[in-house]
């Protein structure tokens, strides 16, 4: 068959089927490369709650467990950080943590289910430094957190302020009182 | 005899046969016509090329020793600095390498941009280049973080959390480039393979690209003139003489100044003061502890700077990629017809210095750590390196430019 009696629509049909059901099966090939960056079965189950125990913490003391990989902080704040909380709210990006990730019983202005302890993800919400804990209450610093890689200052309650990079406040997890000394980071139990 | 277009025989006349050996050989070097005016800037193209190789065979020998596992990297890189014989200098050579590498290529970029070597016909050539210079980027990061130091560990937290500051998936986005919840073993494992290689391949594909892209449209020089508008009878541009063996043998003066400069880092200041491999780097990745100060290596400073200077997350990354972008987009932003600064406005030169000194000036901001008077001047020396683009194109479509003349001088 000469060219001149070749059929160019239905050449074009040809050629653009094949192009399609050629796009369609690369993209489904791609799926099992990709999907296997995702966390791996193993990466996930480390995710389980983990039990801190917290009866031996003294007032203004911060510990750290791990949880997912993440630093969690659990710290027993004095009377005298809590006081700055109200202090401060006029200074905080979010004081009301509208924005911020934390569970229902925690949005609160100590971001907690009892004021006296305070859990949280150690994780700036800026770019995922651990930020380092400032319990010295000074003239330009009411005390807090305080992220040394881009600036990023929080208070007693991980609420970030105005003006430094981080948009959110410091995530508070899920966790529940097992009972009074011991808490379940991880998951929110029935109360 | 010669059964073959290019008259050679025995074993060379063989494989021309069948293979384009001394074509090629003859279309890229020795019939490849290069400005007789080339200057110092011009070392830097091929400089690149060697320091490339020393990457490839060092690195390809380090990946014989080294462990790519959250619980053994820290440890076998120390077993090649200690326990393997010469590991030490493999490693050094590959550290300062990557240092040497981004030297070259800024140096080697700038070169473009003084003489115009981005304009019309190469637009091409700058954009591979580009690629090349991402790739790079890419390359070292991931480079970075298999030694599994805190400098390591921390700024791929942070590096890879930049992409968390996308709208709607920045969250799913990272988890799924970390494979974890943290960076972690699975980060570290799949970092290797790409810095080992998949970027590599990347890479190599990009510099053939790129040299291509050269060959076919020839170099241009410090007169910013087409050398290929003069040519004598034969059809050999008359500014122009063969790269080989002329610049073959002019770049081999340059490789044995360049070496000696990078034997002496590599022997007498391989950790450049903390610049080339950071302190921080020598205490194994903590993840509950981020070290009080973490800054990126030098070559990344610039741009670093850029994202701290802006006080909003998504707009400090906007801006910072924007930085990169901007390069891409540069032989559209210059709407000039004038390729060299020797003939250019006045203008466009005090743009040029307010470009150099803002990119210093980002680049030894972004080291240190953040003070509100630092983060005043990042500032400022963003908007001077913007304003470079911003201005570049403002000048550019009526530039008073002095004549250029016909022939290179």
């Amino acid at each position: 068959m000469s060219s001149d009696e070749a059929d160019s629509n239905r050449r074009r049909f040809l050629t653009a089927a094949t192009v399609v059901v050629g796009a369609v099966g690369t993209v489904a090939a791609a799926v099992p490369f990709l999907a296997s960056w995702n966390p791996s079965a193993r990466a996930r189950t480390a995710g389980a709650p983990v039990v801190a125990d917290i009866s031996k913490l003294e007032p203004g003391q911060l510990i750290i467990v791990k949880w997912r990989g993440k630093p969690v902080w659990v710290v027993r704040r004095d009377a005298k950080a809590l006081e700055t909380l109200p202090e401060v709210t006029d200074l905080l990006r979010d004081p009301d943590s509208n924005d911020s990730s934390q569970p229902e019983y925690a949005k609160n202005e100590y971001r907690s289910r009892k004021p006296e302890y305070l859990i949280m993800e150690g994780i700036c919400t800026h770019l995922g430094c651990s930020p380092s804990y400032r319990p010295e209450i000074t003239a330009d610093f009411q005390g807090g957190f305080f992220c040394p890689c881009h600036g990023s200052k929080f208070d007693f309650a991980g609420r970030v302020y105005k003006g430094v990079p981080a948009p959110l406040n410091l995530p508070v997890p899920d966790y529940y009182y097992v009972s009074d000394g011991v808490i379940l980071i991880g998951e929110s139990g029935e109360a | 005899m010669s059964d073959n277009n290019n008259n050679s025989s025995g074993l060379l006349g063989w494989i021309d046969a069948r293979f384009p050996l001394t074509k090629m050989f003859e279309e890229h070097l020795s019939k490849y016509y290069a400005p007789k005016n080339f200057n110092f800037w011009y070392f830097f193209g091929s400089l690149a090329l060697l320091v490339l190789v020393i990457q490839i065979v060092t690195g390809i020998f380090l990946t014989m020793h080294y462990k790519p596992d959250g619980a053994q990297a820290f440890i076998s890189v120390e077993y090649i600095m200690r326990d393997v014989d010469w590991g030490w200098l493999l490693r050094y050579l590959h550290s300062t390498g990557a240092s040497a590498f981004f030297i070259v290529v800024y140096l080697h970029m700038f070169r473009a941009l003084i003489y115009g070597s981005y304009q019309k016909p190469r637009e091409l050539i700058w954009l591979f280049g580009m690629f090349i210079f991402l790739a790079l980027m890419a390359e070292a990061f991931m480079g970075y973080l298999l030694p599994w130091g805190q400098m390591s560990y921390w700024g791929a937290q942070v590096i890879i959390s930049l992409f968390g500051a996308i709208p709607v998936v920045g969250d799913d986005l990272t988890l799924w480039i970390r494979g974890d919840f943290v960076v972690s073993d699975a980060t570290l494992n799949r970092f290797f393979a790409l810095h080992v290689v998949a970027v590599p391949i990347v890479l190599l594909m990009l510099v053939v690209m790129h040299i291509i892209a050269l060959h076919e449209v020839g170099s241009n020089n410090p007169d910013g003139v087409e050398i290929k508008k003069n040519k004598d009878a034969n059809g050999i541009p008359l500014d122009g003489i063969p790269f080989h063996p002329y610049y073959s043998v002019k770049d081999l003066v340059g490789v044995v100044v360049f070496l000696i400069l990078f034997s002496v880092v590599v022997f007498f200041m391989p950790e450049m003061g903390g610049y080339f491999l950071e302190h921080a780097n020598f205490v194994p990745a903590d993840q509950f502890k981020t070290p009080e100060h973490i800054a990126p290596v030098w070559y990344f400073t610039p741009f670093y700077a850029i994202l701290r200077a802006v006080p909003d997350k998504l707009l400090g990354v906007i801006a910072m990629f924007s930085a990169i972008i901007v390069l891409f987009l540069l032989p559209w932003i210059d709407r000039g017809k004038v390729k060299s600064v020797r003939y250019r406005s006045t203008a466009f030169k005090l743009l040029l210095v307010m470009l150099v000194v803002s990119f210093l000036g980002l680049g030894y901001l972004g080291a240190l750590a953040p003070n509100p008077t630092r983060t005043m001047f990042a500032q400022i020396f963003s908007a001077g390196y913007f304003g470079f683009f911003l201005g570049l194109w403002w000048i550019s479509k009526n530039e008073a430019t002095r004549p250029v003349p016909e022939r290179v001088r």
